[in-house]
This record gives structure tokens, C-alpha cells and sequence, in this order.
């Protein structure tokens, strides 16, 4: 019987089954990994969130949640955006270079749309960790006797200055993250919704 | 005995007793060091035994997990001594490990013909490493929280699918109740059930090609006119009853932490983890466990700025590096001999350098990296100096062990 085995035609019949078998377990594959991502739930607890900063004296920060993560919202006097043009040498990033940090109308100067309120996330761009307030200025708070204020995170010791811009020589690589905001008002932030949408 | 011959007949149960255990033939010259083998799988029933009663009074929610756990201390019968045996029972998981890879460091155990058992290993240490890690964050506890986050940050590092593939692997866009459902899945039954199987596979490979011993002998080549290897003895009686010793010894060492030091003063359980998870308040200082603190030595050592793509990246690849050496310990090593007994002074001084700098890179991973914890040096500058000799003792492997001269086998186990 052995004979009559056409070898072109089993080779044949055994490479479809075998590709439409893993063509179906590729298939299969496809909503289990995505029933891995995030949630609609999750997506949803994404919406923007409104914020009023009448109350929000200078050298002032609150401290809100977008996203299961931190914002802070700092109001900042003239003289510390004074401050924030001499540390200049000391940045790794000053001009906001890396594009990804921020949305480009945070891309200047102070990294915020009013040049007195900074927005950004308060999660250390090196390995997410809650970076801490560290607003006093002079060597007291062991930072150096040049330091000018910012934000320090305790995990590997990276430094961001009060645009949320980081130093040299730290772990963190990049400044921290602007989120998407814009003004509703002249003291409401909407954070979530890009400055463009919210009035165009 | 008619039940035996009745269940032989459809199971080959006489044949897998003898075939394992009551006529596997194991080197007569065992030691010290082969203990750590058979107390692993020892720990590993007890923590799956303790995690199903763990199980069921768990909850595995954002906003239950951290109660659910004191309720389990406080209010569970026995509940107390239950958890602590399956926290102790990780750290004491690793200890074993550590010892049972030592041993196998020592007396060449990882060489032709023993690859695949080396790599299986390797592969079941690496899936401890998952399991301990999905586990910690089960309390919910502050530690356990941002442990995870920077853990899975790491992920992000990963030139453009870094972040997608974080997200994926939390189910949101923080570390969150999705991530701590799915993590409690990974813990409960993915990875105990991935380690059951590797074992199983560690020791079906062992026992095709036989144990090691501690003079690196094979004892194959002398057989009696049975086929028995004349320095063999059968596993049991005399392995089971030698094993049996050393697991009073361990449970003794082991209930002794779980009664009178169970937190061992912060090494198996962190201070910080006794509060719950704050998402906008990091603890001072985030720091795994003790088992993993020389892979996160390594991780914060790399602060080479000039590296292209910068030094955050490299740090995750020299973290990953340093596990993937262990696998291709069997092809790096050129000696003419396996165990460190008829070795020359270049393995035994190589392999006591990389000992001592497993343990500091270890303690360094414990502490502030700008601190100064040993002397001279920042702890950060010790970690880089023990991240090069990590490295040095695997990748100058070929050449010492050529160098090296050794002494020639004997025949016959001593």
C-alpha cells in the first residue's frame, strides 16, 4: 500500500494544517494578550480634570490626581523665574529639547503657558518614583550650597529644578513630564486636554 | 503484594520508585553542599501549601488587599504563623538557591553532560525571581507599591515599544488595581504551575545523566559486573535518610526566624510595606528584598551619561546582562576539570572574588547610593567597581580556566 503514498501531496496537506493551525492559534492569541492592555474603566478614570488656582499663593503647590498620578501646580514670583535663567549651566535639557517632555506650547522659557504657573508630572522621569518638594534654597537642605529650590527624588537622587527641568550628572535622563493642559479660564487649568482643543 | 502488581500493571510505579530513588545510583561522597537541592523543592511545597491558605483570605483589590492581609495577622486562626511562613519561606526559597547554585560553582556542575540541568536551573531561578517578585506586591503595602512601579518603569526604558509594553503589563496607566489582580493571577497560578513543571524538568534531566559530587568525578566509568557504579550508593535509603537530617536542621533554622525574628530586622520584611500603598508618597529610599539587591546594584551602577541613548537604558541591559551570564557558564569554562578540588589558584581565587562581590553588590543594593556605607568610596563607586569584577569573572572565564593548571583527576571517588 505504501506505494501508492503520493509524498507531494501529504507534504503538502501537512504544511496547510500545520499553517492553519498556527494561523488559528496566532488568532486566538490576538484578544488574550489584548485583554492585557488597559481597561475601558482605565481609560475612562483617564478624563481630564479641572482645576482652580485662584487660591494658589507664589511659591505655593497643590497637588492633585490625573490618572492615578500626581500633577503638581506651582505658582512661582518673579524672582525665582529670575532664579531659574542663572542655573542655566547646571541643566541637562534647559531649552526643553526633548520634544516628548512637553506639549510645544510648554516649550520655552519657563515650560508652562502662564509663565508664572508651572504644570507637570510629579513622577521622577528615571524610574517613576515621587520625587520630593525641596523649595528651601542654600546649602540647609544638603543639596549643595548653590541650590536654588526644586525637587529632589530620594529613590537614585535625581534633582529638578522649578521649571521641573533636571540637573546633570543624575540618574533621571530627562525633565519632567509636562502633562497636556490648558486654561479654561483665567484660573482654571483643565489638565487632560491640550491647550489647542480646548479653544479650537 | 497484589495491589502493587495490580496498579504495575497499568501504572509503572515499582519501575519510577527504583528507576529514582531506590536504584538511582548517587555518588557515596555527597557533602554539605548537597543539601540545598532537596531543601528547595522542601520550601517550595511549603509555599505553595501555605499560599493556598493564604488564598483563602486574601483579597486581591486596591482598596481590600492591605486589610485583607492584617485581617489574616490578627483575626485568621493561626493566620499569623501562616504568613510568615510564606514570607520568611521566600527569603529562606533564595538562600537555598543561592547555595544549590554556589555548590554547583564549585564543583563544576553546570559542565558536559550537565548543561540542560544548569540552564533548567537558571531558567527556575529566573522564574523565582517573577514569582517573588508578583508576590510582593500582594500586601499592597507602600514598599510593595512603588517597588512594582519602578520595577515595571524599567520596562519602559525600552527604545519605542518601552512604554506600550509598560502599560500592557500593568492593565493601566499606573501601577493599580488591574495590575494587582493580574499580579495576583501570576503569583497564584502561573508561575507556581511554570515551576512545578522546570523542576520536574531539572530533575528528569539529572536523572538521565546522573549527579555530580564534590570531586567531580564521573563514576559512570566504574561499574561493577551488575552495571552498578561501585562509588554509587542508591538514593534511598541512604540520600533520603541524609536529607532527612538536614531538613530538621533547616525547619529548626527556619521556625526560628518565623517565631522569634520573622521581619529579621528588615530583611525579609521592609518597615516600609507596614503601611499602605500611597500613590503621591514614595518611601525614602525603594529597595527590593535581599535576593534581588545585587541585580539592582548593577542596574543603579551605570551612570555613564555619554553612553548613546543615555544611561538609564544601559543600566536595564547591564541588570539583564548579568542574570544571562549564569547560562553560558557551561561553555565559558575551559578547565580540564570540573571541581574547584584539582583546580589551580586562578578559579579558586576567581571564584572566591566573585562570591565576596555577589554579597557586597547585594549590601550595597540595600543602601543610598551616594552614601558612604563600606569606606573610602560612595557606595555607588564600590558598585561599579563590583559590577566590573561581576562581569570580569564570567567574560575572562575562557581565559583563566585555560591558564589555570590543574591538577589531574583521580580515578575513583576518595
Amino acid at each position: 500500500m505504501t506505494d501508492d503514498v503520493n509524498s507531494g501531496r501529504r507534504r503538502l496537506l501537512t504544511t496547510v494544517t500545520t499553517g492553519v493551525g498556527l494561523a488559528g492559534a496566532t488568532a486566538l492569541a490576538v484578544p488574550l494578550v489584548a485583554s492585557m492592555k488597559p481597561s475601558a474603566r482605565a481609560v475612562a478614570a483617564g478624563a481630564p480634570v479641572e482645576v482652580d488656582i485662584e487660591d494658589l499663593a507664589p511659591g505655593k503647590m497643590k497637588v492633585i490626581e490625573w490618572r492615578g498620578k500626581p500633577v503638581w501646580i506651582l505658582r512661582r514670583d518673579e524672582q525665582t523665574l529670575a532664579d531659574l535663567e542663572e542655573i542655566v549651566g547646571e541643566l541637562s535639557d534647559p531649552d526643553s529639547e526633548v520634544i516628548e517632555q512637553q506639549p510645544a506650547y510648554a516649550q520655552n522659557r519657563h515650560r508652562s503657558i502662564r509663565p508664572d504657573v508651572l504644570v507637570v508630572l510629579g513622577v521622577c522621569t528615571h524610574l517613576g518614583c515621587a520625587p520630593t518638594k525641596e523649595f528651601e534654597k542654600g546649602a540647609s537642605t544638603g543639596l549643595g550650597d548653590d541650590w536654588m529650590g526644586g525637587f529632589f527624588c530620594p529613590c537614585h537622587g535625581s534633582k529638578f529644578d522649578l521649571s521641573g527641568r533636571v540637573y546633570k550628572n543624575v540618574p533621571a535622563p530627562t525633565n519632567l513630564v509636562v502633562p497636556p493642559h490648558s486654561y479654561v479660564t483665567e484660573n482654571r487649568i483643565l489638565i487632560g486636554v491640550d491647550e489647542t482643543e480646548a479653544t479650537g | 503484594m497484589s495491589l502493587i502488581n495490580w496498579i504495575d500493571d497499568r501504572f509503572p510505579l515499582t519501575k519510577v520508585w527504583n528507576e529514582h530513588l531506590a536504584q538511582y545510583y548517587a555518588p557515596k561522597n555527597f557533602n554539605f553542599w548537597y543539601y540545598f537541592g532537596g531543601l528547595a523543592v522542601v520550601v517550595l511545597v511549603l509555599q505553595i501549601v501555605t499560599g493556598i491558605i493564604l488564598t483563602m483570605h486574601y483579597k486581591p483589590d486596591a482598596e481590600l488587599a492591605f486589610a485583607s492581609v492584617e485581617y489574616i495577622m490578627r483575626d485568621v486562626p493561626a493566620g499569623w504563623f501562616v504568613r510568615y511562613l510564606h514570607g520568611v519561606g521566600a527569603s529562606m526559597f533564595f538562600l537555598v538557591v543561592y547555595l544549590h547554585m554556589f555548590r554547583g560553582l564549585m564543583y563544576g556542575s553546570y559542565r558536559n553532560p550537565r548543561e540542560l540541568i544548569w540552564i533548567l536551573g537558571m531558567v527556575i531561578y529566573v522564574a523565582l525571581m517573577a514569582e517573588a517578585f508578583f508576590g510582593y506586591l500582594l500586601p499592597w503595602g507602600n514598599m510593595s507599591y512603588w517597588g512594582a512601579q519602578v520595577i515595571i518603569s524599567l520596562f519602559g526604558a525600552i527604545p519605542v515599544i518601552g512604554e506600550p509594553l509598560a502599560e500592557w503589563i500593568r492593565g493601566d496607566f499606573v501601577v493599580s488595581d488591574a495590575t494587582l489582580n493580574r499580579f495576583f493571577a501570576f503569583h497564584v497560578i502561573l508561575l507556581p504551575l511554570l515551576l512545578a513543571l522546570l523542576v520536574y524538568l531539572h530533575i528528569v534531566a539529572l536523572h538521565k545523566v546522573g549527579s555530580n559530587n564534590p570531586d567531580g568525578i564521573d563514576i559512570k566509568k566504574n561499574k561493577d559486573k551488575d552495571g552498578i557504579p561501585v562509588d554509587g550508593i542508591p538514593f534511598h535509603p541512604y540520600y533520603t535518610v541524609k536529607d532527612t537530617f538536614g531538613i530538621a536542621v533547616f525547619m529548626t533554622i527556619f521556625l526560628g526566624i518565623v517565631f522569634f525574628v520573622p521581619e529579621l530586622g528588615g530583611w525579609f520584611l521592609e518597615k516600609d510595606n507596614f503601611a499602605p500603598a500611597d500613590i503621591l508618597q514614595t518611601p525614602p529610599d525603594i529597595v527590593p528584598l535581599w535576593y534581588l539587591t545585587p541585580y539592582y546594584s548593577i542596574l543603579r551602577a551605570v551612570t555613564f551619561e555619554w553612553l548613546p541613548g543615555g544611561a538609564k537604558v544601559w543600566g536595564v541591559i547591564a541588570m539583564g546582562a548579568a542574570i544571562v551570564m549564569f547560562f553560558f557558564l557551561p561553555w565559558l569554562d575551559r578547565a580540564k576539570v570540573r571541581s574547584i578540588r584539582y583546580r589551580g589558584w586562578m578559579y579558586k581565587t576567581a571564584l572566591t572574588i566573585f562570591a565576596v562581590t555577589f554579597v557586597m553588590l547585594g549590601y550595597l543594593g540595600t543602601k543610598n547610593p551616594g552614601h558612604i556605607d563600606l569606606f573610602l568610596f560612595e557606595n555607588v563607586i564600590w558598585a561599579q567597581i563590583g559590577m566590573l569584577l561581576y562581569f570580569a569573572f564570567f567574560l575572562l572565564m575562557p581565559i583563566y580556566t585555560t591558564l589555570d593548571r590543574t591538577k589531574p583527576e583521580p580515578d575513583r571517588v576518595g
